[in-house]
């Protein structure tokens, strides 16, 4: 084996409105099983340590967690390191169950967009309402981002994740880098609009 | 273009977020049957001014397909409802009623 | 002639002179001038010449109304035609151009045109063309075509950026006068997020230059304080030089903003898209002034009276010095007012009407010293590129001239229309209104959303009331009905009183005078820009186009870019009167948006260049680029076409590689090609129904070829599927076809079968998966080192999990290219590092890396079909001769039926066949074989046609796959296949397997 790499070799791009960078490898796991099954819940908390989010929620720790992706599939997170093993965990436990549990840590590529005006490079990308009052941290949304499928969630006040399709990298870079051109700003004051 | 709300993840948005499926609640017609019945399930389609009963797929959301009675008229959305039927669910044929008196598409009313 | 005043101009900033060119002479302005107020203040009334005749054209509105003042703006990069002079803002430097003359604005040979206007009626293009037929196509069509067309087509790359942006709110308020700043603030204080949006750079609207007073003091002191108050709100957004552009189902508004076209160097992009959802919104767009119906009513000089006062109030611009006011209501005394109080001559106003007694305008025009002729009008303008006089006649009277008043601008006035097209776009029906003689929004009548509720309020002149003292209550209603539809509760606020002075009624005049004669109505302009007059709109209706949608396009009446918004009502009211109908009963036409014409750049956003279109790549496309390697796109996958070396074609690149992968060893990056896990007790079950053959007897370490078809018969997709274990399988699909065979399986999965236990999971992007593969390929995998990969460890068909190099890897021995080959999948991460080992172990075995082309020659020498050559949605499974991979034993699978049905059982379905050119040359891609005989239309019978053709190198001579009428029934005839320019070629029909018939090379 090499050392892995990322599709972009983690590039960043700071003289923006925004500072957009490629995350990191990231371990993820794509688990289809009934949520409702509480095997699968049990299974799926013990391999993240976090308990199953709801409907557009996600549950995060430090480097693990659980994002809610349809009735019937969480992405589960982890170290990059851990995958084969969380993986296997994971299988083990849901041996009996219906369930379907795949590495797509390579699947996927990361990015993250961070500062005061993130709300507004999102705003640019897909018809989501990133008002503050809106979307959050602890929030989980699948979406299109310009002409491609994302998944995107907040890990800090001024911090979104973007996940999508590892091909799809540098179009997915080369359009946040586009939207946080300098000279875009939306709102004067870096505030985007919220109910007080 | 529309807003939908998706009855599966829960998640209103605009309909560059979904993708059409066409005629809801058709019946399959596979080996066995005539060749009248299966042109029917394959070409024949509904075409109705008012309601219509329509398939949608969530496929930028969490990709599930779902059900929405919407009128072709005016483009008012009545309700959405999962796609694991094989017919409307009940109160939203009663909430159809009160705002289309009269309505039918196909057998339904 | 038009001058800059010595005082007035309350827009200006007189500190801070501009220059700027129009047609290339060099022009002084002020910072907040528009280009139209600019021209105006350098005497520069002439800004263009109308479509069809090339008349003179000046300007005559001052907003986005304006007809005439169109011209071409920027340069190269930033060139853009048929710009609005009264919407754009100058700034230094500006370069303007006028359009539509030859050679030149003021001399303008075209013109010949409206010397011939007597015989360019409306609907001459369709009569005199039409006949003979043939001279349409050789003579008329590109004389026309040259000489149509306004403003010029840009030729340099768009230098500048654009951008959406969605946003949402509860109330959206279209337009910032008094009336959207009031709306805005009454639905702002109920706690609702409010975005307020205004085309222009300034707040306040009209009301700023046509005066009065609220709560007692000027508008202008309300203006300032409730901008400052709902700029304080932190739910309250405000946009100006942002025009809500269309009104859309559900809530959903286009917003265009033009944010660098008044300072273009400075960075950023140029214009902003919103793509707005708004759950209430609130047309407050104001009202246009109609001109008037007279002879000469195009001459540049006459001017809407309403533009007349902006000029005079916002910029200090004279339009003349000595200016005519003709009117069918008060408003325009403003005007008259206005003029003088700048210093300015107004011989006359001359008011259509026949009044009691005087309106308080009236008295203070009188009292100016000006005269006023009551029930007189304009019988016809005098001059050519600028109006010298009119002549003054009764209105009541066919246009016998009383006098002749020599002036060289008039103000003319035929009453307000609401700016409905927001309020309509979306389906919101119009009212007559008898009072004002105008359309306004039928409130009852909205457009409905989502739930089926009115999601638009008109407010203020917007919807009707034209008073300073009733745009408020309304607008103030208005912004409190739409926070109460969305379940916010209205504050009970007094609305503020606005007061202006009394007016006296309008009185609609559609024709001036009332009896104009044939040789007056056809001087007398609707539409400015595309050059319709009352004669033309006349003309149409006694040739029987009555429908106002008919007689639109019959005359071009508002098809102009202005969309009619001077002309409209002007022309469906003399529709109306030549058909003998009212005016609600002739109707509008349609109002689409955009309200005025936004960029092409705003409709893409961020879609150009790089970002066009999202491109997919490989782990390895960074190698294959700096390779090179030219790109094929499959779908928005890119893959490598060829391998291009220094001093070599591209064809001989490609006949390299094949040679070269049949001989040594060939690389292939596989990895686009699509992966699915399907895994559950049902998984066999539901492949069986997926795929026309049996996969559930497919043991685990074993690979099978399999076939998809749509429910329709036809061939969808094809590819490898391995058992994995007992419960699953991974699917291989076409390049491109990942996603739609994923969408597939779910759907009926999640729609049919949903008792089914299956899960599936793309992991097409996991993986990077190289295709090893030649007479090399298993010394280069035992050079690499670890698992075994021997004839007897791992035969043809059957994968396995271990490693090589270090590398955790699954390994194929499925072959695509006949030869002895493996596809080998590790994980993305490593697919360069991998790729580079299998490189260093090649060196010595001849390894290169082959593109899609060489893979193309080498399947079609084995015969093996392509999804997408072989097949085009038409075609099933028998029409290939794979039969064999059909499954008798099952009851069902998608498709089965379909195959039953009497056309996809018809003997006389083409097949395939492999065809060899006679003469060793290669048929055209697509060509079609010829059989005897015509068919109903008259041409030649065919009775095949080349799926595939390829040059084979391992061959020395041509080679395709086509399907042709009874074709494996017919091996030796020979077809013909007419090519292009008269080239016929004859071909033999052949095995489609070209290559090794036995397969020995793959079974090594």
């Amino acid at each position: 084996m090499s050392e892995p790499v990322t599709a972009l070799g983690g590039v960043s791009s700071d003289a923006r409105i925004a500072a957009i960078a490629e995350a990191p490898l990231q371990g993820m796991i794509t688990l289809r099983a009934d949520l409702s099954d509480s095997a699968v819940k049990k299974a799926a908390k013990a391999a993240a340590g976090a308990d199953v989010p709801g409907p557009g929620t996600v549950h995060l720790g430090d480097e693990s967690g659980l994002c809610w992706m349809s009735p019937d599939e969480l992405l589960l997170l982890c170290p990059y390191a851990e995958v084969t093993e969380t993986l296997e965990r994971l299988q083990k436990a849901l041996v009996k169950t219906h369930a379907l549990a795949v590495n797509v840590s390579d699947a996927r590529a990361s990015f993250t967009v961070t500062g005061p005006r993130a709300r507004e490079v999102m705003g640019k990308l897909c018809p989501v309402d990133f008002a503050p009052d809106r979307f959050a941290p602890g929030m989980f949304r699948r979406t299109r981002m310009a002409q491609v499928p994302a998944a995107i969630w907040m890990s800090a006040d001024e911090t979104f994740r973007i996940v999508c399709f590892r091909s799809q990298a540098q179009y997915v870079f080369d359009l946040l880098t586009v939207a946080a051109q300098p000279g875009s700003e939306v709102f004067s004051d870096g505030k985007t609009p919220a109910l007080a | 273009m529309l807003i939908l709300t998706c009855p599966v993840c829960g998640v209103t948005a605009e309909e560059t977020e979904f993708h059409g499926g066409g005629e809801a609640h058709l019946t399959r017609h596979g080996p066995g049957s005539s060749d009248d019945e299966f042109q029917s399930y394959l070409f024949m389609r509904e075409n109705p001014r008012g309601v219509h009963f329509e398939r949608w797929r969530h496929v930028y959301g969490c990709g599930k397909w779902f059900h929405a009675a919407r009128c072709t008229t005016t483009l008012e959305v009545f309700g959405t409802y999962p796609a694991q039927t094989t017919e409307p669910p009940k109160d939203l044929r009663k909430t159809i009623s009160q705002k289309r008196p009269g309505w039918t598409w196909r057998d339904l009313t | 002639m038009s001058t800059r005043l010595a005082t007035g101009g309350r827009l200006l900033n007189k500190s801070k002179p501009l220059s700027f060119t129009f047609n290339g002479k060099r022009l002084r302005g002020f910072a907040g001038d528009t280009l139209a107020s600019a021209l105006l203040a350098n005497d520069q009334m002439l800004v263009g010449r109308s479509f069809k005749y090339h008349r003179p054209r000046g300007i005559v509105a001052s907003g986005a109304e304006e007809p005439n003042g169109l011209v071409n703006l920027g340069e190269e990069g930033r060139f853009e035609p048929n710009q609005r002079v009264t919407t754009t803002e100058l700034f230094e430097g500006l370069a303007a151009q006028s359009q539509n003359h030859w050679p030149s604005l003021d001399f303008d040979i075209g013109a010949v045109n409206s010397r011939l206007s007597r015989f360019l009626p409306a609907g001459f293009y369709y009569k005199m063309f039409i006949h003979p037929r043939p001279l349409w196509k050789h003579l008329y069509e590109p004389f026309i075509r040259q000489s149509a067309g306004l403003g010029r087509a840009p030729t340099a790359r768009d230098a500048d950026t654009y951008e959406h942006f969605y946003f949402f709110c509860d109330v959206m308020v279209i337009g910032g006068g008094v009336a959207g700043l009031q709306a805005a603030k009454a639905a702002a204080v109920t706690g609702a997020k409010v975005l307020l949006v205004e085309q222009t750079a300034h707040w306040g609207g009209r009301a700023l230059v046509d005066g009065g007073t609220v709560e007692g003091k000027p508008v202008d002191n309300f203006v300032e304080q409730i901008v400052s108050e709902l700029e304080t709100m932190p739910n309250v957004t405000l946009r100006k030089r942002l025009m809500g552009a269309g009104v859309y189902d559900h809530g959903y508004v286009l917003g265009y903003e033009q944010l660098r076209d008044h300072a273009p160097d400075t960075p950023g992009p140029r214009h902003r898209l919103w793509r707005i959802r708004a759950g209430h919104i609130v047309t407050a767009t104001g009202a246009i002034e109609r001109p008037l119906s007279f002879a000469g009513n195009d001459i540049p000089g006459v001017m809407l009276a309403s533009a007349m006062r902006d000029y005079v109030v916002n910029y200090g611009v004279s339009s003349g010095d000595r200016t005519v006011v003709v009117t069918n209501n008060d408003d325009a005394y403003l005007t008259a007012s206005a003029l003088v109080n700048a210093g300015l001559r107004v011989p006359a106003i001359l008011d259509a009407r026949v009044l009691a007694e005087d309106s308080p305008a009236m008295a203070e025009a009188k009292a100016l010293g000006i005269r006023v002729l009551m029930g007189h009008g304009i019988a016809s303008v005098k001059g050519t590129k600028r109006v010298t006089g009119v002549g003054v006649c009764s209105q009541a009277g066919e246009g016998a001239v009383l006098e002749e008043v020599a002036c060289d601008a008039v103000a003319m006035s035929g009453g307000w229309s609401p700016v409905v097209h927001l309020w309509s776009h979306c389906g919101g029906k119009l009212v007559w209104d008898q009072a004002q003689a105008h359309f306004k929004p039928d409130v009852d009548k909205s457009p409905t959303g989502a739930a089926g509720e009115a999601f638009v309020t008109p407010a203020g002149a917007a919807a009707g009331p034209l008073h300073l003292g009733d745009v408020l209550t309304s607008a103030d209603q208005a912004g409190k009905d739409a926070a109460k539809a969305l379940g916010f509760k209205p504050k009970r606020r007094k609305c503020p009183v606005g007061e202006t002075p009394d007016e006296a009624p309008m009185q609609p005049v559609w024709l001036m005078p009332q009896g104009a004669g044939a040789e007056l109505r056809s001087k007398a302009w609707l539409d400015y820009q595309n050059d319709v007059k009352v004669s033309d709109v006349q003309l149409a209706a006694q040739e029987g186009f009555e429908s106002v949608e008919h007689a639109k396009r019959y005359t071009t009446l508002g098809m102009a870019t202005d969309q009619g918004k001077l002309s409209n009502i002007n022309g469906l009211a003399t529709l109306a009167g030549s058909l003998g109908s009212s005016i609600p009963e002739v109707g509008t036409t349609t109002f689409r948006p955009p309200y005025t014409p936004i960029s092409m750049g705003a409709i893409a956003g961020e879609a150009r260049g790089e970002v066009f279109q999202p491109i997919r790549r490989t782990p390895m496309h960074d190698w294959h680029e700096a390779n090179g390697a030219e790109w094929e796109p499959v779908g928005h996958w890119r893959r490598p076409y060829a391998y291009v070396r220094d001093g070599e074609s591209t064809y001989d690149a490609v006949m390299r590689e094949t040679k070269n992968t049949r001989e040594n060893l060939g690389l292939l990056d596989a990895s686009t090609l699509g992966k699915l896990i399907v895994k559950g007790p049902d998984a066999g079950r539901f492949l069986d129904m997926l795929y026309t053959n049996m996969m559930s007897t497919l043991k685990p370490g074993k690979c099978r070829y399999g076939l998809m078809c749509s429910e329709n018969g036809f061939l969808i997709d094809d590819g490898v599927v391995a058992r994995i274990d007992e419960d699953t399988f991974l699917c291989h699909t076409t390049t491109g076809g990942a996603e739609r065979i994923h969408q597939h399986m779910e759907e009926w999965l999640q729609t049919e079968w949903w008792d089914w236990k299956v899960w599936v999971a793309n992991v097409t992007e996991q993986y990077a998966q190289v295709a090893v593969v030649g007479p090399n390929a298993r010394k280069a995998l035992e050079k690499l080192g670890g698992m075994d990969v021997s004839k007897e460890a791992l035969g043809f068909m059957e994968w396995a999990d271990g490693e090589l190099a270090g590398f955790k890897v699954r390994v194929y021995r499925i072959s695509f290219s006949g030869e002895l080959s493996y596809e080998i999948a590790v994980e993305a991460s490593q697919g360069q590092a991998f790729w580079d080992a299998l490189m260093v172990v090649g060196h010595d075995l001849g390894v290169m890396p082959y593109g899609t082309e060489a893979l193309h020659i080498l399947r079609a020498e084995k015969g093996f079909i392509m999804i997408g050559d072989e097949t085009d949605g038409t075609v099933i499974p028998q029409d290939l001769g794979l039969d064999w991979a059909i499954s008798k034993k099952k009851d069902d699978y998608l498709g089965k039926r379909a195959l039953e049905r009497t056309h996809m059982t018809d003997p006389n379905r083409w097949k395939l066949v492999g065809l060899e050119t006679l003469s060793g040359a290669v048929l055209p891609d697509g060509a079609y074989a010829v059989g005897e005989g015509i068919n109903a239309n008259g041409q030649r019978i065919t009775i095949g046609r080349v799926t595939s053709s390829y040059h084979s190198p391992n061959l020395g001579r041509g080679i395709a796959m086509g399907l042709v009428l009874h074709g494996p029934d017919r091996m030796g005839e020979v077809l013909e296949f007419p090519g292009t320019e008269g080239a016929t070629f004859k071909a033999r029909i052949v095995d489609p397997v070209f290559y090794d018939k036995d397969g020995e090379k793959a079974n090594v």
